[in-house]
């Protein structure tokens, strides 16, 4: 990894306050293109909060974000797909009633082209190949027309995850996608998401609880406390930081 | 100037009672998730049960208001809420919306071929007389609406503020799930909603009727001007509505005066363009508002 | 809804009927069904804003109004209907943006209101400027337009005039739902955050589809001038735009054909059902009510769910296919 290439994400000075609680307190970051980062730390300690501010869900008290060198501070979230980037949320979020394939042909067509655009396209804005190629690469075919609202839970995640890669690939962000998972499913969602992060480059910056996936997954660490970075580096650096285990076993 | 006082007094006296539909429909809006589009009909029928009490039934005055009253909170308020809200809050929002407007015309289209279609004479509440003051020619009926819409408001914000039930049901408006886990039955706290907005909703019928005349088709105007003065005001607050309902009747009286009478109704419908166009959470209005 | 083969066969089934549906009829009938054609249209709009977009617009008899008064304007002063028409539509379109502009940026409802207000505007407007629009008496003997020599001045003639314009605005309505757009709509609709974080600008797309379905009320309105041939300020109240709402939603909102029958119900059922004279808004009112409580997706979603209890389609869980390997 070239260290003078320019961050894809940079994260400056991000704060959000609900009330009395100050969820986010000053964290600033970059990510490099081509890393799988990993952001972890404790329940409460903001990290979704933050995916939030950075993409658009929730406006920053203070803080700027920058995505491939633009500032996207205060834009919405449908703009900030324009730039490439793409989100898991922590709930699913498939659209139920739609096919497997309706659902990442909705996630990848309003990427390109105008809105008025499409009105006068083909009815899959020209996706049908491309998404086809993802549902092989998440080995989903025999799903390819069923209702995704009749999948199993560990399915839609593969969709859902399916779906943020649409809008790639650059960066991609993903909110707990170990969340509720079997192992079967999870070691295939490791091995797939590093095999695109080979094939295609693309970033990835990864919320999690489950640590094994994290230490397994990720080329560099960031531990969240309390709404501020307290430790940074490569997993075997941040397994043995006693900050760290201090923070997620002490009081 | 004395023609200007008398002017300013009466449309304060309508105003106050637009406000007490415009409060109603804002305390329902906030604690249920509910946009009640029949609440304009909801101010047009008991004057009605009044008039059945009167009719039918040969109560004299006092009691029929106070059938009407009952009559409406069983029917606009526990009804309401137990056959049409309830089973529709989860899903909530848009069918919900549109159940309250055919809600609307179900109970206008019934007054109509049920009571009949002219307009009801209506008895008056408060003597017709007038005194003067300084050379305005005050009516008592408007003094009167006035001392009384201002005492209910008053009565209604010491409820919410000071007992332990209003705090209760604003709790469980700013955040029913905290609300829940806290001890509060949110469900009761609910439907003391609908009930109190019935009972707003029928306090401003039997005062505006005797103004108007019982009429099947007064749901339309006064449930606009309900609308208006709870978004103007600022929707998410109670002091909102009250002085959205306060500014349209004084506008509404002035420009009928003194501007124009054929585009009278025109006026507060511009107020609530333009308000929605410059600052969409109302005049006393905050931005946050109530997260949905 | 229905199994794909059966769609288009059935729609041209549709068609022929539609076709020999006035052949021998009396006058009378032959002018009902132009008047449901007519309010097809305008449901179709109102639709696509509130089946599709999820918005509640009040005002879909407002952009009649201003189509027709335009259609009355012009053709009584000499212009073409199909001169008339699209200058009527167009300045739907146009208001359509400018109403939903301002209303849709804020969260809630909002949409509701103003359209509420700008029809009552309109009709004030239509009441009292008697040099525009003629006033309360109105605007009387609009002439029946004629192309290629061909008159409509006959009620059959205009039938098949209207189906014209009927088959050429569902056609379109059509390629807007087929198109990307469709899905971009169910999206918004089953997820509206995850639609917007996927790049879909929620707000351009449902400020596009008040617009075009307002311009569809404009074509609506455009028609019933030279239709009835009077038009007058009451026909375009408030209360007519909840009606129109109503066969919106008792056909079932977001459904394509929902629109059609449920101005078929609206329309031909008082004409059916005589002894439910003065009542049958009691009784629409009544079933939106229950239909709102027990299937919110009208007349069209209780034949899916009656069908669905009698006919079930066998659905093995999809993940099952494979054998439990997850």
């Amino acid at each position: 990894m070239n260290i003078q290439t320019k961050p894809i994400l940079q994260v400056r000075d991000i704060s959000k306050t609900f009330g009395a609680i100050k969820a986010v307190n000053g964290v600033s970051f970059d990510v490099q293109p081509g890393e799988i980062l990993g952001l972890i730390g404790p329940n409460g300690s903001g990290k979704s909060t933050l995916f939030n501010c950075i993409l658009g869900q929730l406006t920053p008290d203070t803080g700027t974000v920058e995505v491939k060198g633009q500032s996207v501070s205060g834009k919405r979230a449908c703009d900030l797909n324009k730039l490439g980037v793409g989100r898991t949320f922590q709930q699913l979020s498939v659209f139920p009633d739609m096919t497997v394939l309706d659902n990442i042909i909705a996630a990848g067509q309003e990427h390109k082209g105008t809105l008025l655009g499409r009105l006068f396209g083909a009815p899959d804005a020209g996706l049908t190949a491309e998404a086809d190629k993802l549902i092989a690469f998440f080995r989903l075919q025999h799903l390819r027309d069923t209702r995704a609202g009749s999948l199993s839970y560990g399915q839609q995640k593969l969709v859902d995850a399916a779906m943020a890669f649409m809008a790639g690939p650059g960066l991609v962000l993903l909110d707990e996608p170990a969340g509720g998972v079997n192992l079967t499913m999870l070691a295939n969602l490791k091995d797939r998401l590093i095999a695109f992060n080979r094939e295609h480059g693309t970033t990835f910056v990864v919320i999690e609880h489950n640590m094994e996936f994290v230490m397994s997954l990720c080329t560099r660490i960031i531990v969240l406390a309390e709404g501020a970075i307290i430790a940074e580096g490569r997993p075997d650096e941040i397994k043995s930081n006693q900050t760290v285990i201090d923070a997620y076993l002490g009081g | 100037m004395s023609q200007f006082f008398q002017v300013m007094l009466s449309g304060l006296s309508t105003g106050s009672i637009y406000a007490l539909a415009a409060i109603g429909f804002t305390l329902v809006w906030q604690a249920a998730q509910t946009v009640n589009f029949a609440q304009g009909e909801f101010v047009m029928l008991p004057a009605f049960f009044v008039l059945i009490g009167i009719h039918a039934l040969g109560l004299p005055l006092w009691l029929a208001l106070i059938f009407g009253l009952i009559v409406a909170v069983i029917v606009l308020g526990v009804l309401f809420k137990q056959v049409i809200v309830q089973p529709m809050l989860p899903d909530g929002g848009l069918p919900l919306i549109i159940a309250t407007m055919a809600l609307g015309i179900l109970l206008k289209e019934s007054v109509k071929e049920f009571y009949g279609a002219e307009a009801q004479p209506y008895p008056q509440l408060f003597p017709l007389d007038a005194i003067t003051i300084g050379g305005a020619v005050i009516s008592v009926q408007d003094v009167m609406n006035l001392v009384v819409a201002v005492v209910v408001v008053i009565g209604l914000t010491m409820f919410l503020n000071r007992t332990r039930t209003g705090r209760c049901m604003q709790a469980t408006a700013q955040n029913p799930g905290v609300a829940e886990i806290l001890g509060v039955n949110i469900r009761r706290m609910v439907l003391y909603t609908f009930l109190i907005n019935a009972g707003l909703a029928a306090l401003a019928s039997f005062l505006i009727s005797p103004i108007y005349l019982a009429k099947f088709s007064n749901g339309e105007s006064i449930g606009m001007i309900a609308f208006i003065a709870a978004i103007v005001g600022g929707f998410n607050q109670i002091r909102g509505a009250i002085a959205g309902g306060l500014l349209i009747g004084v506008v509404d009286n002035i420009t009928a005066t003194y501007i124009t009478a054929e585009y009278r109704a025109a006026v507060p419908l511009l107020l609530l363009i333009g308000i929605i166009l410059l600052k969409p959470e109302g005049l006393l209005g905050t931005k946050e508002g109530r997260a949905v | 809804m229905l199994r794909t083969w059966k769609a288009p066969l059935l729609a041209i089934l549709g068609l022929i009927l539609l076709l020999l549906a006035p052949i021998g009829q009396g006058n009378y009938i032959i002018y009902t069904l132009c008047s449901w054609m007519v309010f097809s249209i305008a449901a179709m709009g109102l639709n696509l804003t509130l089946g599709y977009a999820g918005q509640i617009s009040l005002a879909q008899a407002a952009f009649m109004a201003i189509g027709a008064y335009t259609v009355a304007i012009m053709t009584l002063a000499g212009w073409h209907w199909v001169v008339a028409a699209p200058i009527g539509v167009f300045f739907c379109f146009v208001i359509g943006l400018a109403l939903g502009f301002p209303a849709l940026r804020v969260k809630g409802h909002f949409l509701a209101f103003i359209t509420l207000a700008f029809n009552t505007l309109v009709f004030l407007v239509a009441r009292n400027e008697d040099w525009l629009t003629g006033g309360a008496l109105g605007k009387v003997g609009m002439p029946r337009p004629s192309f290629f020599g061909f008159g409509t001045g006959q009620q059959i003639s205009f039938y098949y005039f209207t189906l014209v314009i009927f088959v050429i605005a569902a056609l379109l309505m059509y390629g807007i739902v087929r198109s990307p757009w469709g899905r971009a709509f169910k999206a918004l609709r089953e997820n509206p955050v995850r639609a917007e974080s996927l790049g879909l600008d929620t707000r351009m797309i449902t400020l596009l589809a008040f617009a075009i379905g307002s311009a569809y009320g404009g074509l609506a309105g455009a028609l019933i001038s030279p239709l009835v041939q009077f038009i007058e300020p009451g026909s375009f109240a408030v209360h007519h735009s909840l009606r129109i709402l109503l066969m919106v939603v008792v056909g079932g909102s977001g459904f394509f054909y929902g629109p059609m029958l449920g101005a078929a119900v609206v329309i031909l059922m008082p004409e059916v059902l005589r002894f439910t004279e003065g009542y049958y808004l009691i009784i629409y009112a009544v079933m939106v009510i229950v239909l709102m409580v027990f299937c919110p997706s009208g007349l069209i979603g209780v034949y899916g769910k009656l069908r669905d209890r009698f006919f079930p389609k066998v659905v093995v869980r999809a993940d099952m296919q494979q054998g439990a390997q997850l």
